[in-house]
């Protein structure tokens, strides 16, 4: 029903999504056991499982309609370069707010994805998107009301949550990288396209910034940090990745 | 997953029994003989109070410590669904921690004072946790074995005689049996796997032995535990009686499976009915309870800094219009 050129770019988005769901879930599970508070602690745990969820689900279709190898050797036993994951996703968990604001930014972007997707003409990633966008509204929700309450609680919390967002912003936009065939999904209907998710993600996030009592930084005038799409990576995705395949490459033939 | 079936009470500074009006008193021991539960608003003997708010107390700080050593293998572990597994897992830790702290806040004791008390080291919490979990193996022992050894005091305890423990533990234990699954299906999948897998499990096992060993408290005879403790239903089962029922529903399966425990003395005596075996380092157990043991440091060091660097989050959600309520249970 597609042709080459259109399968092989939906490879390269579903791949970058999917990439994008299994980092930042790898992430956010690091908060296990040493959240702020536990209920903040249960929240991101379950928000990280939700995002392996989501990444498994896109590695699925690769495997089962693509002819790309099944989720665990995609997940465990690539190369770093052959991920296309933003930089984003990559960074450290760093502090309460970084991660925060990050979960925030993401996770916006993630639901304008996945409703849009949810119409898409690509049938099983529509079928998948139906499914998530229900809980990727969660994570949103959990993210605005901490973000509304921490930037206007104290005034540490106002400035850590002002800094967090300055210094998110322009990895932020390098969630919306185009890539190599981009065009022709979205001329057949698969897919929005990055400039136009961008265009109302920048809209979602002003709004709920605004609430919060905080400054929005003029995306404009930032330069977004490329690169991720084409797999060129920060120096934290490596060291991540070894991490995350430590137990799975001591017998990558064995069942674990 | 992990009450233990010790709790740490220390003897030198336990307060005097205080004298109770000996009509109310009668009256609490009668309803609790009858099978009632007592709640929060109840009469209650003061050592009554102060016995639960120490054992959930301590119950509580095991799950937020127990998540620690099974936690550092959530980013390691093997495969989606190992890794989803393991962190819905220590998940469901964290939230028993969370019903376990309001169970106990109901007896007048805040979340806050109790964590407090853990990272200052007054607190206690279940010694397993002062161990290391060294390789992928372990969360497989632990899952499985630790986990199983917790439901045995666990369920005993939902019997116990406070209702908003009772009904946290009910809710715990049907958690803990998903968990007792996936421990049992990593160690099975171990086991039957490549040698290099099932060496990885019998060296787990062969270094958990002896805290699991230890994990219900040394023998009867041997604890300063007292008898009103039981007949209030505070304590439900002898520690001896727990290890019994562990070691006859556990060692069976270990052995099936072609693994081996490190006690060549291990066995089930036919006549007493009775498991035999050689008794574990006491000696160790008390040094690890006194802050010794391999990770103690450690736990409490990545638990305060964790509260450290969460007190900014902490402070900016209080509101000065709102104060302290203790929670429903």
């Amino acid at each position: 029903m597609f042709n080459t050129d259109t399968l092989n770019a939906l490879r390269r988005l579903l791949l970058a999504m999917a990439d994008d769901h299994l980092i930042i879930g790898h992430r956010n599970s690091e908060w296990t056991g040493l959240g702020p508070i536990l209920e903040e602690d249960i929240a991101f745990s379950s928000i990280a499982q939700d995002k392996i969820g989501h990444a498994l689900g896109l590695y699925s279709i690769l495997y089962e309609q693509l002819g790309e190898a099944d989720p665990d050797t995609l997940a465990f036993m690539r190369n770093e370069t052959d991920f296309t994951s933003c930089q984003l996703v990559e960074y450290p968990i760093g502090e309460y707010d970084f991660s925060l604001v990050r979960h925030l930014l993401f996770d916006v972007a993630a639901l304008i994805r996945f409703e849009d997707a949810s119409h898409s003409a690509y049938d099983p990633l529509a079928k998948l998107a139906r499914k998530v966008k229900g809980e990727i509204k969660y994570h949103v929700f959990h993210a605005s009301t901490f973000v509304k309450q921490l930037g206007q609680g104290s005034e540490e919390s106002k400035a850590r949550m002002q800094s967090a967002l300055n210094q998110n912003m322009a990895l932020a936009l390098g969630m919306f990288e185009s890539f190599e065939g981009e065009a022709l999904l979205v001329q057949q209907g698969i897919y929005k396209g990055e400039a136009a998710i961008r265009t109302a993600w920048l809209g979602e996030v002003g709004a709920i910034v605004e609430e919060a009592g905080l400054k929005m930084p003029d995306a404009e005038k930032l330069e977004p940090i490329y690169g991720g799409r084409k797999g060129f990576h920060t120096e934290y995705l490596q060291p991540l990745l070894d991490e995350m395949t430590e137990v799975f490459r001591i017998d990558p033939a064995a069942e674990w | 997953m992990y009450g233990g079936g010790y709790i740490h009470d220390d003897q030198k500074k336990k307060p005097e029994m205080q004298a109770e009006d000996p009509v109310l008193l009668a009256e609490f021991e009668a309803r609790i003989a009858r099978g009632e539960k007592i709640e929060p608003r109840d009469w209650m003997p003061a050592d009554y109070r102060r016995q639960l708010i120490r054992m959930i107390e301590q119950h509580a700080h095991s799950e937020i410590i127990g998540a620690l050593p099974e936690g550092t293998w959530i980013t390691r572990a093997p495969g989606f669904r190992r890794k989803l597994a393991l962190m819905a897992k220590v998940q469901d830790e964290v939230g028993h921690a969370q019903l376990l702290y309001s169970a106990a806040e109901t007896l007048g004791k805040s979340r806050e004072d109790m964590i407090n008390d853990l990272i200052n080291g007054k607190s206690k919490y279940s010694n397993v946790f002062n161990y290391p979990a060294k390789t992928w193996a372990d969360v497989a022992v632990i899952g499985f074995l630790i986990d199983a050894a917790a439901i045995v005091n666990q369920v005993a305890n939902s019997k116990g005689s406070y209702g908003p423990y009772c009904r946290a533990l009910e809710r715990i234990c049907y958690e803990e049996s998903f968990h007792l699954k996936q421990g049992h299906s990593v160690f099975v999948y171990l086991a039957t796997g490549t040698p290099t897998q099932r060496a990885m499990v019998q060296d787990a096992l062969n270094r958990w032995w002896q805290p699991i060993m230890h994990f219900f408290g040394p023998s009867d005879k041997m604890s300063q535990h007292t008898e009103t403790l039981m007949r209030w239903k505070v304590k439900m089962a002898s520690n001896d009686d727990m290890r019994q029922q562990f070691l006859s529903m556990y060692v069976p399966k270990i052995w099936e499976i072609g693994l081996t425990l490190p006690d060549p003395n291990l066995k089930k005596n036919p006549e007493t009915n009775q498991w035999e075996f050689t008794e574990p380092d006491w000696n160790e157990f008390y040094e690890v309870i006194k802050g010794n043991g391999p990770c103690n440091a450690e736990r409490l060091a990545v638990r305060r800094a964790s509260e450290e660097r969460g007190a900014w989050v902490r402070a900016a959600l209080k509101r000065a219009d709102q104060h302290y309520v203790t929670p429903l249970a």
